[in-house]
């Protein structure tokens, strides 16, 4: 749609000082971002979450952020101060994390924290607020949303928990939305429907969604662009619908090494890890 | 082998009942590792549950080796088969090392020549003996997920109960504790039950798989037939066309 990219990253570099030194957990990234669903697949350890903090500022303390260039909407990311952060987190960046039991509160019902975000960014009446929070309950098809926004989060199952944290990052309409993992705590079915519900957003919003995970299979099948991390780095990036004719070798072995229903195997292939990947 | 015949498991939350299993039946043959597949809640677990004794179940139900069997285990029942759990970081003690994890059940069952078989099981599943006084969190996830297949292991049982082994891993070490799981299963002969909600994982290990919901068993097919789509009920349709991956038209 627009010409400029939402997102723009460039050399992108985390590390965290350790007993043993440096560990860098992000090296080198370089990708950008348009109104698309962009997702980045790898295993555990490999930096995609790192990388999906990094561009909100939420990197914790003693860890370093370095990059040539981070830019948003034109905006550069880099050195930002604290109160610019908090104005565009939530307002123009938003974060879905993977489980909805410990990523809300508790002890708040659901549709305060669901309004909290928008009054947050916008001076509005508690009516407003709460008509909002209402309809966006109904916008991640929550059937019943005047029960739900009276419910605390333990009175919700997997699945509509995870629509809830999807209705309170979208409140403010926010131009990037990061999901990190946003349906490995959901059952197969359920987890479709979540799916269905970013689509949605992304093509009737025009959205831009980067979409973490370590499922290659739903990757593929719901993003529109793939980048493959390991050690930190962006070892390949394609189309999603070509992932399976992925050229880099830990790709490859990825594919080769999830059991698959229609290409049975006597025994799966291991991923025999190269040193060269990480130079 | 194992015979489950019209078993109930049901529990109690204050004064609500809930069914968790509803009348399921089936038969393992020796050998046989059968499949359960469904999502949280379905009652696949604790069908593994009752089969181990720990989950009450309301009537006599179970066959082993065409024997009754009840919720009340002797030693040699308990040692005849043996469990494996979904998450390696919560199974193992935190404060015992492999060895004192090896030789518990060695201990437990009075088994002799406890050095030799400690580091002949750590052998079979692959680890090395330096990994032999490590505590858990000395370990990586797949090889935490080895050590409690090598504790399921020790005491060489015939029966082995596997609940989400692979669940909490990353494909590659999945791809590794698979193929463990089905290299050892074939030098022990073990007969054994894979509770699963990844249809690729069961597929790839078993010959007959049961799909549960509700806590019914909704569908029993061979692996053949669920690799050609051919299931007859709409839940297994389901279930097959979301392991495909995501699509705009299922609803």
């Amino acid at each position: 749609m627009s010409m400029s990219p939402l997102l723009e990253v460039e050399n992108l570099n985390v590390s965290f000082p350790g007993r043993g030194g440096l560990t860098h957990a992000v090296r080198n990234a370089t990708f950008s971002l348009g109104r698309e669903r962009l997702g980045i697949v790898g295993e555990s350890g490999s930096g995609k979450s790192t990388t999906g903090r990094a561009l909100l500022g939420l990197i914790p303390r003693p860890g370093i952020v370095s990059a040539k260039r981070m830019s948003f909407a034109g905006q550069n990311l880099m050195g930002l101060p604290d109160a610019e952060w908090l104005a565009l987190r939530g307002r123009r960046i938003s974060m879905v994390m993977q489980d909805p039991k410990y990523s809300l509160n508790p002890v708040i019902k659901v549709g305060l924290q669901i309004q909290e975000t928008y009054r947050l960014h916008h001076r509005t009446s508690a009516e407003d607020a709460r008509k909002r929070a209402m309809a966006m309950l109904e916008a991640v098809k929550i059937r019943d949303p005047d029960l739900v926004y009276h419910l605390y989060p333990h009175q919700l199952s997997g699945g509509m928990g995870q629509r809830v944290m999807i209705a309170m990052m979208l409140i403010a309409e926010p131009d990037l939305l990061i999901a990190d993992e946003p349906t490995s705590a959901l059952d197969v079915t359920v987890q479709n429907q979540v799916l269905r519900i970013l689509d949605d957003l992304v093509r009737d919003r025009g959205m831009g969604l980067i979409f973490i995970s370590h499922n290659l299979t739903i990757v593929s099948s719901f993003c529109d662009r793939v980048l493959v991390m390991y050690g930190g780095r962006i070892v390949e990036e394609c189309q999603a619908n070509d992932l399976q004719k992925a050229k880099h070798p830990y790709t490859r072995a990825l594919i080769k090494a999830a059991p698959s229903l229609e290409h049975p195997v006597g025994e799966l292939a291991v991923v025999t890890r190269d040193p060269e990947w990480l130079k | 082998m194992i015979e489950v015949s019209n078993l109930s498991v049901t529990f109690r939350n204050g004064r609500r009942p809930i069914h968790a299993v509803r009348g399921v039946s089936f038969e393992v043959a020796d050998g046989e590792t059968f499949g359960i597949v469904g999502e949280s809640g379905s009652g696949k677990s604790t069908i593994l549950k009752a089969i181990a004794g720990l989950a009450k179940t309301e009537l006599p139900s179970l066959k082993i080796n065409g024997q009754d069997v009840g919720s009340k285990r002797s030693k040699a029942d308990r040692r005849l088969m043996q469990f494996v759990f979904q998450d390696p970081y919560g199974s193992l003690h935190p404060r015992q090392t492999v060895d004192d994890i090896l030789r518990e059940p060695l201990l437990i069952h009075g088994v002799g020549q406890i050095e030799e078989k400690v580091s002949e099981a750590l052998a079979d599943v692959g680890l090395l003996p330096q990994h032999r006084f490590r505590f858990p969190h000395q370990l990586s996830g797949g090889q935490r997920q080895r050590v409690a297949i090598a504790r399921a292991l020790i005491l060489k049982p015939r029966i082995l109960l596997l609940d989400e082994p692979t669940s909490a891993l990353d494909v590659s070490i999945q791809a590794e504790i698979l193929n463990l799981i089905s290299r050892l299963r074939r030098s022990y002969q073990l007969t054994s039950i894979l509770v699963s909600h990844d249809l690729g994982v069961v597929a790839h290990l078993c010959g007959r798989i049961a799909i549960m919901q509700h806590g019914l068993l909704v569908e029993l097919l061979d692996v053949e037939s669920l690799r050609r789509g051919e299931a007859k009920e709409a839940y297994t349709r389901e279930l097959l066309a979301a392991s495909r991956g995501y699509s705009r038209l299922v609803e």
